[in-house]
């Protein structure tokens, strides 16, 4: 989390100083989709080009990797993202062409987070992914709350299933949104809800 | 009353001010709202999520325990989206406990019980790896596979008790209770005070051997028989023998138990205890050697109660008859009721004809009693102590609360938690210097030069409350000129403490908006025990720190019923309620009340008792409970004396090292046999229940009083405790307001009390003092020193005291299992550096030795002892610390200096077998 922070620090100075140096009018000139100004988008996975790309807010997944990424690596194409970190969701390729914005996401069960976006393409497991996801929640969960603590690592095992034991994950998923006490545990169900709803084929 | 209205489950409600949604529904008993990590009186944490409700307008759930409802705040705990969760947490821990089924540790497991409540069915996710079991500890068992987490009993060590022992360590799914380092907890700083096992709520900490699984013929509510804190407690009961101790709601405690109330009461189920009266043999000539209780039949024939009592009454009739009352004498007990007190004192004040009636209060509290009654007109404490929560400032000198008062001391450390500052000042560095703001670990006896010097400060800097001794005092020049000798720089030197420290301390008490005063036996056993506590009163008065909430003077008393059994008249100076015998309107007072001439002698004390049968002048006796053979001073002196004596008669529960003397002993009924009235510390008045019934032919305490008194030719006729206390109201005005009913049904009530209805006053003094001017007297104090100090051939200062888990002689709690296991042997402290020039490894014998007495025992380690200072308790008969001390007297409380004495220390030795 630190880093997280430390990364979004380094993105207000340096907005502050483009702003600064050329202006607030420089700034707000860039942007898609009705959207103003510029967003650092830290790109992961599946791409020629990883790393920090300052990008048009409002731009979308598919435009983004285009022309920001340099495509998508040789031999992979796209399958799926999670538009904000693990704790995001995940959303299929097919939903590419949202904007990757605060207030768009939402009603498909996600969110744009800090940014830190991640590609996976046909050769990855989105399950696999939302498994990993889950893991690194349970190791990241502080302990102090039932849902957290318990409901990450009861999640593990039902994931770990060939099956998944739908309904139960989801009884499971709402209590850990709506009764954790921070974002970690309320937000750590959001990978294993999109992979049933967006990649349904999959468990 | 300010309330806020709001809507629960579409019914309006009204909350408190402060009050939670979840305590406001339980008040209203609109809703039953699951709940796991809350506890009343506990601080609310959120953690378990069992109590989620849905409020309207919000985007996730809120824990109903640590929400607190808003005006016109909507609020569901029975909606759909609110149950689903509140199943769903009691599935997720149901899942993890031992065969994801109910606790098989308890059979009130609040858990199995919500899951009862809400119909859970088998729950469908994984168990997870349990982690080990943990029986290390004698009293408790700690059974992780059902802990949920609730930090339930992290709250109650380190926010409740403040023993700081137990954690939750690791994250995640692998957070976990520990003790102290992840130690075993019998092997970790934990205290044994249960505290943690009273709050699981799941088994996962539970009282040792399985006894939490016993279910209860009945409960029976009580108060603990150790010390004077007044813990109330509820005893369970199973078929005629105690199976555990809880702690109850009382004004002293709040639930709060510490390890001899809580796990120390098995000592009533000994094979030891007395069952039949016994007769000494005719051939069993007295010695001063301790008799082993297992050859008891050497000694000792049994005997019917007619024929022990007869014999007992013709004994005392004989001496009484040939010798003059006077050469009668009888030690009561301040363990005792205050009817079997108010009984015992009047045997010997009309049965006798003697006032030669006293006990351990002498060697407890006498001189800080003398002090108050000379100066306030008062012997008993102006405020409780858990107004140390009202205080700004917190001032104990020479006491261990942690180790001796260990309910009190918890008050103690939640007010430091709260930011109030502690003043320790004791020579020791004990339990509670940690939480202490000050801690004044001064030269032992330098008590008075201390003192004085705050007060020397406090005038100097003019910090003195001149309106509160102008309006309520006298004699304030006399204390002025006095300590004017005391300057800090001339002081410092002389106890010990930095010259700066001491001015410090001194504004901080003086300036703060309320300072409470708390002390023990390190001011009062000390032959300048009365100038001590002068010093208190003195420095209490003139900073007007006192008659306010959070201020006064308060001698921690040490007896369960020290305070009421003083106030009953068991001593040789007044009737009940203080009256002094050798004033004659008192004298007639008793006289028509009880109808009967009195002697108007001055009875003697203690020490002075056992000084009279070496000068043949006193020549049988009457102890009741009291065990002088280990808790005089200078034991061989007091064995001696009771080896003398032409007629001893013991009553009590164990044949005592004191009941191996005796000519009849008496089996007597144990605390949770008995029920009669107690009074604490606080002046509080407190109901004990009888729970179980005395073993074999043991009788109650009152019934054989009362024997002995008819067959002395008095015409008594009680028929139990409640009704000589309808007599004591009559006998003692400041508690003739509280009735046997009242008692029943409140089970506390704080005297003064005198009229019916009265509520009781917990804080006195608040307009003035019970004195003929209605003034205070500073009476001032010189520096003096101890009776017997130091020298090249005794070059050590032997101090004594009590510990935590053992009561005074030990005749109780050292037949308790679980307090015998975790201190079963007696112990010397001393100071790492003088180990070491003795060449002594902690653990290994030393032997010390006074003008009076030789000692071995086993050394401990110990850094708050003071080099050159050597500190025992005094419990133990194989190593008995009063064999050490001096019975040189305070010549106003007649307290023995049991806290100071010169000794020699040398390495190695043969420590003793226990006797018993």
């Amino acid at each position: 989390m630190a880093l997280v922070s430390d990364i979004a620090d380094r993105i207000v100075v340096m907005y502050k100083g483009d702003i600064v140096e050329k202006g607030a009018k420089s700034f707000s000139s860039h942007g898609r989709r009705g959207r103003k100004g510029l967003r650092a988008f830290s790109v992961s996975g599946r791409v020629q080009k990883p790393g920090v790309h300052l990008a048009p807010a409002g731009i979308s997944m598919l435009e983004l990797i285009d022309e920001y990424c340099g495509g998508m690596l040789n031999g992979h194409s796209f399958y799926g993202y999670f538009p904000g970190g693990a704790s995001g969701g995940m959303l299929p390729a097919s939903l590419g062409d949202l904007p990757l914005d605060f207030d768009t996401l939402q009603e498909h069960g996600t969110f744009i987070g800090s940014a830190a976006v991640i590609v996976f393409s046909d050769q990855d497991s989105a399950r696999k992914l939302a498994l990993n996801a889950m893991r690194f929640f349970e190791h990241e969960s502080c302990g102090q709350c039932t849902p957290c603590r318990v409901g990450t690592a009861k999640a593990i095992p039902l994931m770990e299933q060939k099956t998944w034991n739908k309904s139960l994950l989801e009884e499971l998923s709402q209590t850990m949104e709506d009764a954790s006490i921070c974002g970690l545990g309320q937000a750590a169900p959001n990978p294993l809800r999109c992979v049933m709803k967006y990649f349904p084929q999959e468990v | 009353m300010e309330t806020i209205l709001f809507e629960l489950n579409g019914q309006n409600l009204e909350a408190l001010v402060g009050e939670s949604i979840l305590q406001a529904a339980d008040r209203a008993g609109v809703a039953d709202i699951p709940r796991l990590c809350y506890k009343e009186g506990y601080r609310t944490d959120g953690n378990c999520r069992s109590c989620v409700v849905e409020i309207e307008g919000e985007r996730v759930l809120a824990p109903s325990c640590c929400r607190y409802p808003q005006q016109g705040m909507k609020v569901n705990s029975i909606s759909e989206r609110a149950v689903h969760s509140q199943k769903m947490v009691l599935e997720l821990l149901l899942a993890d406990m031992p065969e994801s089924g109910k606790s098989p540790y308890t059979p009130n497991s609040e858990l199995d019980e919500w899951v009862e409540k809400l119909g859970i069915s088998k729950p469908r996710f994984s168990r997870r790896v349990q982690p080990a079991f943990d029986n290390s500890h004698p009293a408790m068992s700690v059974n992780l596979d059902t802990c949920i987490q609730c930090t339930r009993c992290v709250r109650a060590c380190r926010e409740v008790q403040v023993n700081d022992v137990i954690g939750m360590a690791f994250r995640g799914s692998h957070a976990e209770i520990v003790f102290d380092f992840g130690d075993p907890m019998g092997d970790s700083t934990c205290v044994g005070c249960g505290e943690c096992v009273q709050a699981c709520p799941t088994g996962a900490l539970m009282p040792a051997n399985d006894v939490g699984l016993a279910v209860p013929d009945k409960k029976v509510e009580s108060v603990c028989p150790y010390c004077g804190v007044g813990c109330l407690l509820t005893y369970h009961v199973k078929e005629g023998k105690l199976l555990r101790v809880d702690g109850r709601e009382g004004p002293a405690n709040h639930e709060r138990l510490c390890v001899k109330g809580r796990y120390g009461f098995d000592y009533v189920h000994h094979p030891d205890r007395l069952t039949k009266p016994l007769i000494r043999r005719k051939d069993a000539p007295k010695t001063i050697e301790l008799l082993q209780p297992k050859d008891w039949q050497k000694v000792f024939r049994e005997a019917t109660w007619e024929e022990a009592l007869d014999f007992a009454a013709d004994g005392f009739s004989k001496i009484r008859d040939e010798n003059g009352p006077d050469a009668l004498a009888a030690f009561g007990c301040a363990k005792g009721s205050n009817e079997e007190a108010y009984l015992l004192q009047k045997l010997v004040r009309t049965g006798f004809g003697t006032n030669n009636i006293d006990h351990c209060t002498r060697l407890c509290h006498a001189s800080s009693v003398n002090a108050l009654l000379e100066g306030i007109g008062s012997g008993a404490v102006s405020n409780p102590f858990t107004d140390v929560t009202e205080a700004e400032v917190i001032f104990v000198i020479g006491a261990n609360p942690i180790g001796n008062h260990p309910v009190a001391a918890t008050f103690m450390k939640n007010a430091v938690k709260a930011g109030k500052k502690l003043i320790l000042v004791d020579p020791r560095r004990t339990a509670l210097s940690r939480h202490a703001t000050y801690n004044l670990q001064f030269r032992p006896d330098t008590d008075v030069a201390l003192l004085n010097s705050l007060m020397h400060v406090i005038i100097e800097e003019n910090l003195c409350d001149e309106k509160y001794i102008t309006e309520h005092t006298t004699d304030f020049e006399k204390l002025k000129s006095n300590v004017a000798d005391y300057s800090p720089e001339k002081v410092a030197p002389i106890c010990g403490i930095p010259e700066e420290t001491l001015r410090e301390v001194a504004r901080t008490f003086a300036t703060a908006e309320s300072a409470i005063i708390l002390w023990g036996m390190g001011i009062s056993q000390h032959i300048h025990g009365t100038d001590n506590s002068r010093c208190l009163i003195a420095l209490s008065l003139m900073t007007g720190q006192i008659g306010r909430p959070g201020t006064g003077l308060h001698p921690l008393r040490g007896q369960n019923n020290v305070q009421g059994t003083s106030d009953m008249g068991l001593i040789p100076m007044f009737f009940p309620d203080y009256k002094s015998v050798t004033d004659p309107e008192n004298k007639k007072w008793f006289e028509d009340f009880w109808k009967t001439p009195l002697n108007p002698k001055t009875g003697l004390t203690v020490v002075e008792i056992v000084d009279a049968v070496h000068s043949g002048d006193v020549r049988g006796m009457y102890v009741e409970g009291e065990n002088p053979a280990m808790s005089d001073p200078n034991l061989n002196h007091a064995r001696g004396a009771l080896s003398m004596l032409d007629h001893l008669v013991v009553q009590d529960i164990f044949l005592t090292e004191t009941a191996g003397f005796a000519d009849v002993i008496f089996p007597a009924s144990a605390f949770p046999e008995k029920s009669g009235t107690f009074t604490n510390s606080n002046r509080q008045v407190q109901l004990g229940r009888q729970a179980i019934n005395p073993p074999g032919d043991a009788r109650q305490d009152w019934w054989i009083i009362q024997e002995v008194a008819r067959r002395l030719g008095l015409d008594w006729s009680y028929d139990g405790p409640e009704q000589i206390f309808t007599e004591i109201r009559k006998a003692t005005p400041s508690m003739a307001g509280i009735t046997w009913e009242r008692l029943q049904k409140e089970h506390s009530v704080t005297y003064p009390c005198s009229k019916e209805g009265d509520p009781g006053e917990a804080i006195v003094f608040r307009k003035g003092f019970p004195t003929v001017n209605k003034k205070a007297r500073f009476v001032p104090a010189k520096y003096t020193h101890a009776d017997e100090m130091p020298d090249e051939e005794f070059p050590f200062v032997f101090i004594t005291s009590r510990q935590l888990e053992h009561w005074h002689t030990g005749s109780m709690t050292r037949r308790a299992t679980v307090l015998n296991a975790i201190e079963p042997y007696p112990v010397i402290h001393v100071n790492p550096d003088d180990l070491q020039k003795l060449g002594v490894e902690p653990g290994e014998a030393v032997t010390i030795e006074s003008r009076r007495g030789k000692i071995s025992t086993f050394a401990r380690q110990d850094q708050g002892v003071q080099r050159g200072n050597l500190f025992m308790s005094f419990g133990y008969n194989e190593a008995a610390a009063n064999l050490i001390t001096s019975s040189v007297l305070d010549p106003f409380g007649k307290i023995p200096e049991v806290k100071f004495c010169a000794v020699r220390i040398s390495a190695g030795g043969n420590p003793e077998m226990r006797i018993g």
